[in-house]
Parts: C-alpha cells; structure tokens; sequence
C-alpha cells in the first residue's frame, strides 16, 4: 500500500497543547491579485477540548483548518502537533499525519458514492493504525442499521453521520470539522453535534468545529474568533452545554 | 489554464457561444488530440490503401494498353511464320505477333553464380504489334547487328551496366557476348521473377531483347518462331481463341495457350491489388467507429461537466438545437483535423509507397493520383462517424429542462447497479470494491474501453501474423520442402548420363533427377493445366510434404496433387483422373490420385520418374536435376555450369530464401511498423481518453481520498485500477479477436500463387500484449501527472 513512513512521533499527554501556532500566515496569489488569508495567527489548543472556530466568510477559519490538518502548508510562521514542527516536514510525513491523527469532517459529506456506509468507514479504517470496528463506529453516530446503504440512499443528515463515523473510527486525536451542520437542519444539526461530542468524551479527541453558527460556540470548551486573518479573540467557554441543548 | 493562442482565437469569433466552443476545446486538447489522431489513422489507411488500390489499378491498366500486353500466349515447340496469318484469322483475335523465346544464362562479371534468364525477339523493323517494351535509356538493336541486346532495366541496374558494356550469354549451349545498347521495362516483366522461383531477384534473373534475325541464329530456329503473343477483339472469349489456338497449333508442338490469369508476372500484380483491396475495406472502418465512441463518450462526459452551464443557455432562450450544433461543433473541429493530419499523412505515405512501387514492380511511371472519390469518401466517413458521436452526445444535453439542469447533478447511485452484491465479498479493500463498482457502474463505457483496446491488441496481432506465416512458409518451402541448393534445367530432356555427369561435377555433394512435363489434368469435366513433376522414391531434396511436415511419395503408378490443384477439379484422394501430356508424342492415360497435400507456395503434381518416363514412352530421361553443393566450391561449381552446353537454366535456392528473407524484412517489416503505430494510435486514443474521463468525474473524490491520507500510489490505484483491469481483460479478448482477424487474412490474401499458413507464434501474442501494456501504461502515467496537481482544499469546497 504505498510508502510507510515513520509515524509523527507525538506526546499522548494530555498537559501538553495539542496545536500550537507562531506567527502563521498563508498568503494565496501574487502581485495584484495577492490574498493575505491568515496574517500571523497565534494560538495553542490544548489537547481533549471541544473547540469552535468563529468569523465571517473570508476570515481565514478554512484556511487556518487546512494548514492544521496537513491539507495545506503556511507561507510563514511555524505550527507544531503535540510539539513536533509540522511546517518543514514532507508531503509524504503530511500524509502519514492525515492518515494516522486526523478526522475530517465537511459541509458536504464527500462519501465515495460507490461505496456503502460500512465500505466507506472501512476505508479508512483498513489504512489506520489502531481502528474501531466500522459497525462500533456507525453505532455511535447511530446508524448500525443503515450500514449497508450507498450514500444515494441516505438523507443528508445520515450521510453527514457516516462521514463522521469515518472519521472517528480510526480514534483520532484531532476531529477537524468544516461547517459540519451547513447543509443539515436544526434538528438534524444537533444529531451530528451529539456525536461529535460523544468522540470527544469517550476517546479524547481534540475536536475543532467551524461555524457560521454562533449559537453552536455554546457547547464549545473554547471559542476561538477570527477576523480578516487574525485571532479577534480567544475565550474559555467555563460552561459548555450539552448539543441537545442548542437550537437554530 | 488557457494560453494566448486559444484565447486570441476565441476572442476573434463573433459569437459568444463558438468562444465557448474554442476555449473549452482547449481545455481538452490532449484528448480531442487523441481522438484526431485515431480518425487520421483510419482515414490515412483509407487513403493509402484506396488510393494505391486506384492507382495501382489505373497504372496497371493503362500501361498494360500503351504497350499493348497481350492476351493471350502460344507458345510451340516450332512453328514457321506462316501459320501467323493462320492465328491472325481465328474468330476473336485482334492483333497477333509471333517470336523466338529462349531461357539463358547470363555470365555477369563480378557474379560468380550464373544468372538465369530468357531472351525474346525483337521484330527486325518496326514496333511488335504486341507485347512492346519501354526503354529507359539507348536504343532498340539495328537491323543486321547481331551482337546487339537489350536489357531488362532492373537487371542492368542491378549489375551496373552501362550502354556499351558487353554481357556473355550461353543460349542453347553456345557462348556469345552481346553488346547492350539499351535497357528497357515491359509489362511482361512487371514482376519479374524467374519461373519456379517465389520472389524476385533483380541479380539473378534477367530478360534481354535481341532482333529477330540474331537471336534465330543463336538459337538455331531460322524462320521460325516458338511463342505466339495475341491481343483479343473487345469481348471476344478467351476460352474459345485458347481452344481454337490449341487446335491449329497442336501439330507445332504446341503444350497449350494460356491467359492472363495464369501469366506469372500479371498474377503477382494481381494478387497485390486484391490484397491491397482486404485491408481497404477491412481497416478504416474499425478506426472509424472507435472514433466515433471516443467523441460520443468525451462530449457526453463533457456535457455532464457543464449541465448547468447547459440549464443557464436554455434559461436565456437558447435553444435546444443550438445546443445540440454548439457541441456538434465540437466534434467537426475535432473531425476536420483528423481529417486534415489523415489526408495529408497518408498522401504523403501513400506517395512513399508509390516509390516503393515503382522500385518493386518495375512501372515505368505510376498515376497516383487520388481520386476526388477517395477525398469525398474519406470526408464522408469522418462526417458520419464523428458528427454521428456529437449528434448522440448532443441530443442528451437537449433534452435537459432548464431547471433540472441547473441543479447539482445527485451523487451517482450504485445501489441498484452491477456490484452492489460486492459487499458479500470480504476479500477486497474498499479501494478494489470502488474500482469494480466503477466499472460495472457504466457497463457500456467500461465494454468500449475493453473493445477499443481488444481491437487494438487484435489490429497488432494480425499485421504480427503475417511475419509467422511469412516464416512458416520459408521454413516450409525452403527447409522442408526444396531442400537443393541449385536446381538445374536442361536445354531438352536428356538420359541419366547427364545426372551422373552433373553429380560428378566439382562441389555437387548430391544430386537427385527430375522429369518436368506439361499436362492437362481433367475430372469430372473440369481441366487443369500444370506441371507434371517425376522424382524418384525417397527423394531426399525436393520433396512434397503434407501438413503434419512429412514426405509424402506416390505409391508405384499413381499421382500425388497439391490442394490448389486438386480442389478446382473435384479431386479427392483414391479417384481416378485423366492425364494428357501437352509436349512430345501427347500420350493421355488415365491415373489414380493418391493424395492430396497442402503446399504453401507453388504447386505440385507429382508422379514416380519411372512411372512418367514410361507413360511418356521414353527411356530414363532427365530434364533436370537438384543438386546438394559444398558452399565452398559453389564458385568453381558456378563456373562449369556457365560454361556446360546442356543447361538452360539454374536457380540458386539458398539466394532465393535470401531474398525472401530480406523482403520480408524490409517490406514486411516497414508495413507493421506503420500497423503498429495505427494500432497503438487506437490505445492511446481510448486508454487515455477512459483514463482523463474517468480523471474528470472522479477529481473530487480521489481529492477527498488524499484528504483521508491515502498516499499518491493509493489514489493512484482506484484511478489506474480501473483501466489495468479492463486492458488485462482486453488482451485475451484482443489475442482472440487478433487470431481471428489472422484467420480472414490467412483465407482472404491466399491466393494461387501462395497460401498463408493459419500460424500464429506464441511469442506474437506477448509481443503484442508487451506493446499495449506499454502504451496503456504511458496513457495512464499521463494522467497520473495530473494526480500530484489534485486540489484537495479546492475539493472540500465544492459538494461534487
């Protein structure tokens, strides 16, 4: 199956911050046309916290969310992952990294559509080190029943939960979500959050949550605001509600 | 990604929508490339090959009529001029000339074999009313000038004569050097190949042409002549002036008249033009429709790219026939360079073969000129095939509502497709499952893609066969069957002595006799005029051999008949035939067949010498002999055989398989070369057109792969997978499809000159694979470029 190179050694303790950013800045284009998408963003998350990233459309939310997940790699500045520089390291090192800590979850669910629920958790959980079994994993986000559909048979919502069970069933320490609820409704909405926060509790993933959505910063353990690239504001949230909780 | 070029043309066009049209071809200009290329390729075949197959046909024709190649040939023993005006008085005969022919060795200097040949006459004054010749360069001989000859142009050539030179010629025993004042071609010796031999040989076998007057007295036959040539009225029957002819020529020794049909030189023009015809009505049309598929499936995928581009047309009041002649367009632009690169590529070739022509068949010019009716053909085979794609592909986009089209296309469900039953099986990784359910998504692209690369590997494994049956029939014909190295022919039949006095001769290891007479074979109404061989039992040389490759001999008083031979008459093994010999006292006796062989090359009828000496009622004569040499006395060998009285004639089996060998080569070898590129033009088209379509609806998804951490060699998979299957899938189907096309090659190039073997070497087959593994492999490396480029931020986006 490829190239296996050695994996990012980490520190699994809980004391030490699971993203620490100096200085990170990613600029898109050239000349004229030159895009300053982040402008030296700051920031450490500790590890085990649910955290919701705020800010208008342009504020560099994505972009901070891609460079954190190895999808891509800052102009300047440095970010390190359980105190491992992740700014110098190859494609290939960045590869293994998505692969072996990180959960994705997007606005619009990117299942394989020739694969069924279950086949789409296998995926992932065939390449990963310490998988849970795809069945366990679809049952936490409550589709064991349904785990033999194609996503062409799934409602929005439900293929917004397999995406999720693909990404917590390699147990991954960082559960990276962009606008998981954009598409879903309300109801729907708080179903996904519920699970999310079940991978938070019961594996300790460190979760990052972008939302237009203020009201979801409600259940966070920290709200993070960006504006025009740069950290507006970074607050503890002393009392985080349960997803069941919320309502938009 | 648009450079300046495609924009500036787009930016000069009136209408919004041909910019559209301009811009979006150059985003898929590698594929509409590819498809270009597969439309040339059979537009180039069909212009080649019809073309040459006009031209060849005009050439032939009209040279043929300018130097007034005969009809018909008489040829006798002797007969004296008089009986000219007789034939010119048969019903039917329109022009008549009469000559002396006689076989001869030409002692050429710095060529130590003797080069076997005939010389003919030449009328003393004037041009012959038939069979004229062409000369090239000097002159006709002078009445009166006995010494003087002209050469045939290739051979000359061949040996570097220059007008002047002398070349010593035996001409029934007696040596005489001729002065060359000329060298000439005529259609008599278009192919200009010695009787008995299979290819040409410039060097060896030569014609010369000398007054009338000389060549009587050289060959002792003082007023008369010993072959008749006549031209036919228009429409009058040949079988009826042949038989007419037989009859007032029999008491001239006459062995019987005979047509074009069965002149050697018209019969390998012939066979080339019908061969040339096969692949003209067999090749274009495969390319043809697989570039229609091409266009129809890279329109339809693009139109998939652009519903909703289509939904805003329709929304903003195009309508849906606009739609549909906006990617119509789309094909004719990619059809008129096909067209275009077809044209001019296979003028250009077709001209290179022209040469090859010329040089090969000694045509003193060749029209070729393409006919306004292959052009129009041509253009009107790529508008079917083409616009018949596009109409198909745009048709689709028409029927779409505006508002659907708008919308996002729904993800692709595989629910009720071929495959879902997958999940049952735990072997595969998911990658594998998506692979497969890929393919049997679109079970009507992936059996495209599988015929379009099994006709690829077919094309290839046919044009490879004909270097096996090329093979098989050298190894046949030289290695099993004429195993001599010389085989001599006499003046006239002598007795065994000569064999005994040949055997004798320095360097000749073996030497084996031969009677050769002509005959008339007849069964069942039907007749067959051949050559009668009689070797002895056990012959170790020259031997017939049946299909398992085993000597065959005929049992005491019986005859042996190749297939070619016997087939026309009905013959089958235990029946009895009649035979009537057309030489000497013409004895008729009837004999039962013994057994029917296939040959490759030639045919063959054959009898104990005893038994035909008998029933020729005469005593142990030869007309010739095989001899077996040492290779290292050939020369001193060579140097007798020049020099003996008796020998009319000497071919040289081991320069034979040579020549054939280097033909084959040569020829052979330039022709699948040219097959293999057309072939590996149809790879590359459908490889890396399935391969870029399947790149296109799949970016997203293979993004989201990387996104997930799969590495580039993983992603890779499912994108390749796909194609590695269908084109291992394809190369059984292809070998299938190739020995196939082998078979109706084999059935339809045979001709009776000689029968390709159904042969096809083991090796073929990988050759074959090896090459379209190659290029499908290249094909899909081109896209895997693309992979390294995939977005993945760019992917999350966007829903599809």
């Amino acid at each position: 199956m490829g190239e296996t190179p050695p994996s990012v050694p980490t520190d699994q303790g809980h004391d030490r911050a699971c993203f620490q950013t100096r200085g990170l800045t990613r600029v898109f284009g050239e000349g004229t046309t030159q895009v300053r998408a982040l402008r030296g963003v700051d920031l450490t998350i500790p590890s085990g916290e649910v955290v919701v990233l705020l800010g208008a459309s342009g504020s560099g939310k994505s972009t901070l969310l891609n460079i954190l997940g190895g999808l891509d790699r800052a102009t300047d500045g440095a970010f390190e992952f359980r105190g491992r520089d992740m700014t110098t390291i190859t494609d290939t090192a960045l590869t293994r990294f998505r692969r072996d800590h990180v959960g994705f979850v997007f606005q619009f669910y990117n299942l394989m559509p020739s694969l069924t629920a279950r086949e789409n958790v296998e995926l992932v959980t065939e390449i990963a080190a310490d998988p849970m079994p795809a069945l366990e994993a679809l049952d936490l986000v409550g589709l064991a029943e349904r785990a033999d559909h194609f996503p062409a048979e799934m409602s929005g919502g439900e293929q917004q939960r397999v995406a999720i069970a693909r990404a917590i069933a390699k147990r991954p320490e960082v559960m990276l979500c962009d606008e998981p609820t954009g598409a879903l409704d309300s109801a729907t909405g708080v179903r996904v959050l519920q699970a999310l926060k079940r991978v938070n509790r019961d594996l300790g993933s460190t979760v990052l949550l972008i939302t237009h959505n203020a009201g979801v910063a409600a259940m966070a353990d920290r709200v993070i605001t960006l504006a025009d690239g740069e950290v507006r504001e970074s607050r503890r949230n002393e009392h985080p509600v349960e997803p069941e909780a919320l309502s938009w | 990604m648009m450079t300046r070029p495609a924009r500036d043309i787009a930016a000069a066009l009136p209408a919004r929508l041909d910019r559209k049209m301009v811009r979006d071809l150059w985003a898929i200009r590698l594929q509409a490339l590819a498809i270009a290329l597969v439309v040339a390729a059979g537009v180039a075949v069909l212009v080649v090959s019809a073309g040459m197959l006009d031209s060849l046909r005009e050439t032939r024709d009209a040279y043929y009529d300018r130097y007034r190649f005969a009809d018909v040939w008489a040829p006798v023993v002797r007969a004296p001029d008089s009986v000219a005006d007789a034939i010119q008085h048969l019903d039917g005969v329109a022009r008549v000339e009469t000559r002396v022919r006689q076989p001869a060795l030409f002692d050429m200097p710095g060529l130590s074999a003797p080069a076997s040949g005939l010389i003919l006459s030449l009328p003393e004054t004037g041009l012959p009313s038939v069979n004229r010749i062409h000369l090239t360069e000097g002159r006709r001989p002078r009445p009166g000038q006995r010494e003087e000859i002209v050469l045939l142009d290739g051979f000359a050539r061949a040996h570097g004569l220059a007008i002047g030179d002398r070349v010593t010629t035996t001409i029934r025993g007696g040596r005489e050097a001729f002065r060359v004042v000329g060298f000439a071609l005529a259609p008599e010796f278009v192919y200009a190949i010695a009787p008995g031999q299979i290819v040409p040989d410039d060097r060896l076998f030569g014609v010369g042409w000398m007054g009338r007057e000389a060549l009587e007295q050289a060959a002792d036959s003082d007023g008369a002549f010993n072959e008749a040539a006549l031209i036919l009225q228009p429409g009058a029957g040949e079988r009826r002036v042949i038989d007419a002819l037989d009859r007032l020529l029999a008491p001239w020794g006459a062995p019987g008249a005979y047509g074009r049909a069965d002149h050697i030189s018209d019969a390998f023009v012939s066979s080339e033009i019908n061969q040339l015809g096969t692949m003209a009505s067999l090749l274009p049309p495969v390319f043809l429709l697989v570039a229609a598929f091409l266009v129809n499936v890279v329109l339809t995928r693009l139109i998939a790219m652009e519903r909703a581009q289509i939904g805003l047309l329709k929304a903003f009041g195009y309508y849906s026939r606009d739609v549909v002649w906006h990617y119509t367009k789309f094909a004719l632009v990619i059809g008129a360079l096909g067209l275009a690169l077809g044209l001019g590529g296979g003028t250009w070739l077709g001209r290179l073969m022209a040469a090859m022509y010329i040089e090969y068949y000694h045509f003193p010019f060749l029209l070729f000129d393409l006919p306004a009716s292959v052009y129009a053909g041509a253009f009107a085979v790529t508008l079917l095939a083409v616009g018949g794609g596009a109409m198909l592909a745009g048709l689709r986009a028409a029927r779409l509502s505006p508002a659907e089209a708008m919308r996002p296309s729904p993800p692709p469900d595989y629910s009720r497709a071929l495959g879902a039953a997958l999940a049952r099986w735990k072997r595969f990784d998911q990658q594998s499952r998506m692979i497969l359910r890929h393919t049997l998504r679109w079970p009507g692209r992936a059996g495209f893609t599988l015929a379009g690369v099994a006709v690829s590997v077919g094309l290839l494994a046919s044009s490879m066969y004909f270097l096996d049956a090329t093979r098989a029939m050298i190894d046949a014909h030289f290695y099993l069957s004429n195993r001599q190295d010389v085989t001599v022919s006499l003046v006239e039949p002598r007795p065994r002595a000569a064999l005994h006095a040949m055997a004798r001769l320095p360097g000749v290891l073996a030497a084996e006799p031969v009677r050769h007479a002509p005959a008339r074979l007849h069964f069942a109404g039907h007749e067959e005029r051949i050559a009668l061989t009689g070797a002895p039992t056990g012959a170790h040389l020259s031997r017939l051999i049946d299909s398992r490759g085993e000597p065959v001999t005929p049992p005491p008083g019986s005859i042996i008949l190749s297939r070619d031979i016997a087939a026309p008459l009905g013959v089958s093994p235990g029946d009895r035939i009649d035979v009537e010999i057309t030489e000497g006292n013409r004895p008729v006796f009837s004999i039962p067949v013994a057994n029917v062989v296939t040959t490759l090359i030639g045919s063959g009828a054959l009898m104990e010498i005893g038994d035909l000496n008998q029933v020729l009622g005469e005593d142990a004569l030869i007309s010739g002999a095989w001899l077996r040499i040492d290779p290292d006395r050939a020369d001193t060998l060579y140097a007798e055989l020049k020099n003996a009285p008796a020998i009319a004639g000497v071919s040289l089996e081991t320069e034979a398989r040579e020549q054939f060998e280097t033909l084959m080569d040569e020829g052979m070898g330039t022709s699948i070369y040219i097959y293999t590129i057309f072939a590996g033009m149809i790879a590359v088209g459908v490889v890396y057109n399935s391969v870029r379509i399947s790149f296109s609806e799949r970016e997203h998804e293979l993004a989201v792969l990387r996104v997930l951490g799969f590495t580039r060699g993983e992603v890779a998979y499912v994108l390749l997978g796909e194609i590695a299957l269908l084109t291992l899938i394809a190369l059984p189907v292809g070998c299938l499809l190739g020995a196939g096309l082998s078979w109706y090659f084999a059935e339809a190039m045979s001709s009776d000159l000689f029968r390709l073997p159904y042969i096809i070497n083991p090796a073929t087959y990988g050759y074959t694979a090896l090459v379209v593994l190659i290029v499908a492999l290249s094909s899909g490396l081109m896209v895997r470029a693309r992979l390294n480029r995939l977005d993945m931020v760019a992917a999350l986006k966007t829903g599809d």
